[in-house]
C-alpha cells in the first residue's frame, strides 16, 4: 500500500507549489525566502492558479520563477512591477498578488513607484529581499546600505540608507514588516499573516548577499544581521481556518484580527509596543537604527482600512472577463450622447 | 460711432465687394481665462443651425489666465472644414494683440473691436464696427465681479446683427452651453441681446459678409476629437484606464470618465463595470495598462509626445512579452516641452519604433472624429489580436477642437479579444508554448491569470517558445522572426487608406490625420485655379498596405503631405519602396504649430512643380505670445 501523500487543505501537495530550480547563488537569502514563501502558500491552502507573481529587476526579481510554478508570473522592467501588479488586479480582483523586489529596485529606479503603490493600499504582498547591494551588477552600493558599511574593494557607504519600512508607514501601507531571510520561523509567521491582509504588505526582509555582502565590514552580512536583529515580538499566526485557541496572560500579548477572521498574536518583547500606533511604530525604527540594529516584526498595522479595490467601487466580478452586454451601453445611449451634441 | 470713423467707412464704400456668403473666416482674439470659450462656442453653435457647415479651432497658450488666445471659426458652403488661412472678420478684445492683430488683415477685411482701443486710426483699407464694450455690459449685469465674463457674450449679438445670425438660434446654442445654470443663461442671454441692439442702433452695414441659411447641416454634431474617441474606447469595452494629466491628451480621458460614470455603472449593484486610475506618472500608466491586459482586461491609456518619451521602456516590454496595449497620442508640437497647446503630427518616426533593440508598433491614424471614434474600437480589437500595443495618431487639432461631423454609428457583431487558449483548444493542440505560432501568421495563443490554463512566465528577458527563459541564438532569432511575421499579418488587418485615383493626374498627394481637410480643399483649388489634377491616397494606417506601391507606381510626382519638419512619414515609407520609388517622393511640410491650411498645400506645391507662385504677403494669424515667462 502506498503511504498517503500529504495534502493542504485544498488537497494539494507540498510539490504543487515548488518552482524551477533556482539559480542563484548557493546560500543566497533569497532562496531561503522563496522556500517560505512555498511553505506559507502551501499551509494557508492557496490556489496556485489565483496567485500572480510579479518582480522587477535583480538577482531578487528572478526568484518568483523559483516558487509556485503553477501561477502566472510577471517579470516586468527595473523598479516598475508596482505599476504591472496594479493593473492586474484592477484586472482581476480576485486574484492574490505576490511581488518580489529588491533594495535596488525598490530603493533606487523604482522608488516612485514603490511611495505610489503604498498610497494606494492595493492589496498585494510586497515583498523586499534586501542585501543592501546590486547583486547582478557585482555588488555597488544600493540605498538601503547603511552608513559606514563597507564594500568588498573597501569602498565606505556616506550616504544614509532609505529606511522602506519607515517610508511604507508614512505613505500609508497597511502591514508593514521587517524579517530576516535566517529567521526561519517568524519568517513564516508574517508571510502567512500577510496572505490574511487585505490591503498592502511591505515586507523587508534582511537577505544577505554571500557572494559581495557578506564580509567584516558588512552592515547586511549574515553575521552582522545575526547579531543586530532586534524582534519587537514574538509573531503566532493562527488562521481563521485553523481551530486554536491561543492562551496569554493579559497585556503580555496583543491580538489582531485580521480581514479574513484570522488571528494575529503578537507577544511583546519590547515592553509597550502597539503594532497599531503609527508614531510609536515610526519612533521604534529611528530608535533601534540608532542603535545600529534591525527591528524586526511587525512593526505596523492596520487591518481595517479599505484597499484601493474597494474604494474604486468594482463589480464583484473580475472586470477581465465582463461579457460584451456589461461593458458596451446600448444603442440608446450612443443616441442620447449624439442627441446632446447637435 | 465717432466722424472720424464715418470718414473711413465712406472710403470704403468706394471699393465694394461683392456680397461673400456663407465662405468666411471670423477670428476672435481674447484673453485666456475670460469666459470667450463660451461665446465662441455660441457662435459656432448658431452657424450650425442655421443649417451652415462650420469649424472652430482655438489657438491657446499654455497658460490658464491671463495670456492671448485667438479663436477662428469658418463658415463654408462648400463643407471645407480645415483652417482658413486668411482672417476675413476680426473680433479684437485683447489690447495685447490688437494692434498686431489688425496691421496683418488682408485689406477689405472687417474689424469689431472695443472702442477704447482706436483701432480705426490704424488703417483705411478694412471696415471698423467700434463697441464700447465696458458700458454695454454694466446695465446687462449688476454684479460687478462677472462682468469680465459676461461682457464676451456681447460679441456675439453684435456679429449676430452684423452677419445675419438668427436671435433664436444663438439663444438656443447658449442653452445648450450653459445648460441648466439658469442664472448664467439670464445674464449672458442679456448681454448677447445687448450686443445686438447696440449693433442694430449703431452700424450701417459696411462688410460683404453674410451667413444664410442653408440646408446642409441637419442631423450633424459638433464635438472635439477626444471626446469621440472616448466614446470609442467606452463602445469597445474597456475596462481599465490608467493616465496622466497632459495637453492635448487630458480630455480625452476625462470625457472617459464622464461618460463612463454615466453609461458603465452596473444599474443593479452601483457599481463600476470600469477601473479609471490617475497615475503617477507615463510610466506607471502604460505599467498598469500592461498589468491589466495581460491579466486580460481591454485597457488604455492616452497622452502626448512627452508622455510617449517617457512610455518607451515599458513598450518594448509590451512588444516583446506580447501584452495588448492601446495608447492615445495626441500628438503637440516637440521636441521635449515644445509648445504644448499647439498641433503637430511630429511623433511617427519615435511612435513606429519606440523601444530599444528592434521593434516595430502598429499605428492608426485616424483624420476625423467619426474615425476618432472607430478607429478607438478598431485599437482594442487590433491590440488584442496581435497581442502588441496598438498606438493611435491624433494631433492636438483633432482632440480638442470642435469639428463637425455626421452622427456616429453604433457598432454592430462582437468584439475580438485574439486568440485565447480555451480547453478545447488546448486539447485540439495537444500542447502549448506561449509563444508558439500554431497558425502561421506569427500569433500564439495566450493565457489570462485566473482562467485556470496552463500557466506561464511573462518576461522582457530573452525567451523561446514555451516562454522558458533561454539565451540560445536560434532561440531568439526564430523569436524575433516570429515578431516580424507577425507584424506582416498586421498589413492585412489594419484599416486600409482611402484612394481616389484620377487617371488625368501625373501628381498623386499622400496625406493622412487631420491634414485631410487642407489636402481635399487644396485638390479643389489646383484643379479650380490652376488645373491640376490630382490624386488622392488617405493613409489611415501603419504599417502600410499593399496598394502603395501602386499609388506610386500611377503618378510621376507623390507629394507626402504632413505636419512636422523631417518628413517622417515619407521617410518610413522610403524603408519599404525601391530607388526608383523613392526618387518619385516629395515633401509638403507644415509644422508652425498651427492646424495645415490648403492655401499653403496648394502654393508649395505648386512651387515645387515650376508654376510662378504669386508671392502672398499674408501673414499668419494668430501667431502667439512671446516672452511673459
Amino acid at each position: 500500500m502506498a503511504t498517503p501523500v500529504k495534502v493542504n487543505r485544498i488537497g494539494l501537495e507540498p510539490q504543487t507549489y515548488k518552482g524551477s530550480k533556482t539559480t542563484l547563488c548557493a546560500g543566497c537569502g533569497h532562496n531561503a525566502i522563496s522556500e517560505r514563501i512555498i511553505d506559507a502558500f502551501y499551509e494557508m491552502g492557496v490556489d496556485p492558479r489565483q496567485v500572480i507573481k510579479l518582480s522587477g529587476i535583480g538577482c531578487s526579481s528572478k526568484s518568483p520563477a523559483y516558487f509556485l510554478g503553477g501561477s502566472h508570473g510577471f517579470n516586468a522592467v527595473h523598479g516598475r512591477m508596482p505599476s504591472v501588479g496594479t493593473g492586474a488586479m484592477l484586472a482581476n480582483k480576485k486574484l492574490i498578488a505576490i511581488g518580489i523586489s529588491g533594495d535596488g529596485d525598490t530603493g533606487a529606479i523604482g522608488i516612485g513607484q514603490f511611495v505610489h503603490l503604498m498610497r494606494r493600499n492595493l492589496p498585494i504582498v510586497y515583498i523586499i529581499e534586501d542585501n543592501g547591494c546590486y547583486g547582478l551588477t557585482k555588488g555597488q552600493f544600493s540605498p538601503t546600505a547603511d552608513l559606514g558599511s563597507k564594500l568588498k574593494t573597501g569602498v565606505v557607504n556616506d550616504l544614509p540608507p532609505i529606511d522602506t519600512c519607515a517610508l511604507a508607514i508614512e505613505l500609508g501601507a497597511t502591514f508593514v514588516a521587517r524579517s530576516f531571510s535566517g529567521d526561519k520561523k517568524q519568517l513564516l509567521s508574517l508571510l502567512k499573516a500577510a496572505l490574511a491582509h487585505r490591503g498592502t504588505v511591505m515586507l523587508d526582509v534582511i537577505s544577505p548577499c554571500v557572494t559581495f555582502n557578506d564580509h567584516e565590514g558588512s552592515t547586511k552580512s549574515y553575521a552582522y544581521v545575526k547579531d543586530h536583529d532586534n524582534p519587537l515580538e514574538e509573531v503566532s499566526f493562527v488562521p481563521y481556518f485553523e481551530d486554536i485557541a491561543v492562551d496569554y496572560e493579559p497585556g503580555s500579548t496583543q491580538e489582531v484580527t485580521m480581514h479574513d477572521g484570522s488571528k494575529l498574536y503578537l507577544k511583546k518583547i519590547e515592553e509597550g509596543y502597539d503594532a497599531t500606533d503609527k508614531i510609536n511604530a515610526l519612533r521604534r525604527l529611528q530608535e533601534t537604527a540608532r542603535r545600529g540594529e534591525f527591528a524586526t516584526g511587525i512593526i505596523y498595522i492596520e487591518p481595517d482600512r479599505d484597499d484601493f479595490l474597494t474604494q474604486l467601487n468594482l463589480v464583484d466580478e473580475p472586470l477581465a472577463t465582463l461579457p460584451l452586454d456589461r461593458v458596451r451601453p446600448g444603442k440608446e445611449a450612443l443616441d442620447e450622447i449624439m442627441e446632446g451634441l447637435r | 460711432m465717432s466722424p472720424t470713423d464715418l470718414a473711413v467707412q465712406e472710403k470704403q464704400a468706394t471699393a465694394h465687394r461683392q456680397r461673400v456668403v456663407n465662405d468666411f473666416s471670423i477670428q476672435v482674439a481674447t484673453v485666456n481665462g475670460s469666459g470667450s470659450q463660451t461665446a465662441n462656442m455660441v457662435l459656432l453653435r448658431s452657424i450650425l443651425l442655421m443649417g451652415v457647415p462650420v469649424s472652430g479651432k482655438n489657438m491657446f497658450p499654455s497658460n490658464i489666465a491671463g495670456l492671448p488666445t485667438w479663436y477662428t471659426i469658418r463658415a463654408s458652403k462648400r463643407h471645407y472644414i480645415a483652417r482658413k488661412k486668411e482672417v476675413d472678420f476680426l473680433v479684437a478684445m485683447n489690447p495685447e494683440t490688437a494692434k498686431e492683430d489688425v496691421l496683418t488683415l488682408e485689406p477689405g477685411s472687417a474689424v469689431v473691436y472695443d472702442e477704447p482701443l482706436k483701432l480705426n486710426a490704424l488703417r483705411n483699407d478694412l471696415v471698423f464696427y467700434p463697441v464700447p464694450f465696458d458700458k454695454l455690459v454694466a446695465p446687462v449685469c449688476p454684479d460687478a465681479k462677472l462682468r469680465r465674463l459676461v461682457k464676451n457674450m456681447i460679441y456675439p449679438g453684435v456679429l449676430a446683427k452684423i452677419l445675419g445670425l438668427d436671435m433664436k438660434l444663438m439663444e438656443q446654442a447658449l442653452g445648450k452651453q450653459l445648460g441648466k445654470k439658469a442664472k448664467a443663461v439670464v445674464l449672458n442671454a442679456g448681454a448677447l441681446k445687448a450686443g445686438w441692439d447696440y449693433a442694430e442702433a449703431t452700424f450701417t452695414k459696411q462688410d460683404p459678409f453674410f451667413i444664410e441659411p442653408m440646408n446642409e447641416t441637419a442631423g450633424k454634431i459638433l464635438i472635439e476629437g477626444n471626446a469621440a474617441a472616448a466614446i470609442g474606447c467606452m463602445m469597445a469595452g474597456v475596462t481599465v484606464v490608467a493616465w496622466y494629466p497632459i495637453t492635448p491628451s487630458s480630455s480625452l480621458c476625462e470625457s472617459l470618465i464622464s461618460y463612463m460614470k454615466k453609461y458603465r455603472v452596473d444599474k443593479t449593484t452601483g457599481k463600476a463595470t470600469f477601473a479609471i486610475v490617475q497615475a503617477e506618472d507615463e510610466i506607471a500608466s502604460l505599467g498598469m495598462v500592461i498589468g491589466a491586459s495581460w491579466a486580460g482586461a481591454r485597457s488604455m491609456t492616452a497622452t502626448a509626445g512627452p508622455g510617449i518619451s517617457l512610455m518607451t521602456e515599458f513598450t518594448g516590454l509590451a512588444y516583446y512579452a506580447e501584452a495588448p496595449a492601446v495608447i492615445f497620442n495626441v500628438q503637440r508640437v516637440g521636441p521635449s516641452t515644445g509648445l504644448p497647446t499647439r498641433t503637430a503630427q511630429g511623433d511617427l518616426l519615435m511612435t513606429a519604433f519606440l523601444s530599444h533593440g528592434d521593434t516595430k508598433h502598429i499605428m492608426l491614424i485616424p483624420s476625423s472624429v467619426e474615425e476618432a471614434y472607430t478607429m478607438a474600437m478598431q485599437a482594442f480589437d487590433l491590440a488584442e489580436h496581435f497581442q502588441t500595443p496598438v498606438f493611435v495618431m491624433m494631433d492636438l487639432d483633432l482632440g480638442m477642437n470642435n469639428w463637425m461631423s455626421d452622427a456616429f454609428t453604433y457598432p454592430t457583431g462582437p468584439i475580438n479579444r485574439g486568440k485565447l487558449l480555451t480547453e478545447a483548444k488546448l486539447k485540439e493542440l495537444g500542447s502549448w508554448g506561449r509563444y508558439t505560432d500554431v497558425d502561421g501568421d506569427g500569433i500564439p495563443y495566450r493565457t489570462i491569470p485566473g482562467d485556470h490554463m496552463p500557466a506561464y512566465f511573462a518576461r522582457g528577458s530573452g525567451h523561446n517558445a514555451k516562454g522558458q527563459y533561454s539565451e540560445r541564438p536560434d532561440d531568439y532569432v526564430e523569436n524575433m522572426d516570429r515578431l516580424n511575421r507577425k507584424f506582416e499579418t498586421a498589413r492585412t488587418h489594419v484599416p486600409r487608406p482611402v484612394v481616389q485615383t484620377n487617371p488625368k493626374a501625373k501628381i498623386g498627394f499622400i496625406a493622412f490625420g487631420t491634414s485631410h481637410f487642407a489636402t481635399e480643399e487644396s485638390r479643389d483649388q489646383l484643379r479650380e485655379e490652376t488645373k491640376v489634377e490630382t490624386s488622392y491616397y488617405r493613409l489611415r494606417a501603419y504599417p502600410f498596405t499593399d496598394d502603395l506601391v501602386k499609388f506610386v507606381d500611377a503618378h510621376e510626382h507623390v507629394y507626402v503631405i504632413e505636419q512636422n519638419r523631417d518628413a517622417q512619414m515619407r521617410q518610413l515609407m522610403k524603408l519599404e519602396l525601391s530607388p526608383e520609388r523613392q526618387t518619385k517622393l516629395r515633401s509638403v511640410l507644415h509644422y508652425n504649430g498651427l492646424p495645415i491650411d490648403a492655401r499653403s498645400i496648394t502654393d508649395d506645391v505648386l512651387a515645387q512643380e515650376g508654376f510662378e507662385v504669386a508671392k502672398k504677403t499674408s501673414r499668419v494669424q494668430g501667431a502667439g505670445m512671446t516672452g511673459g515667462e
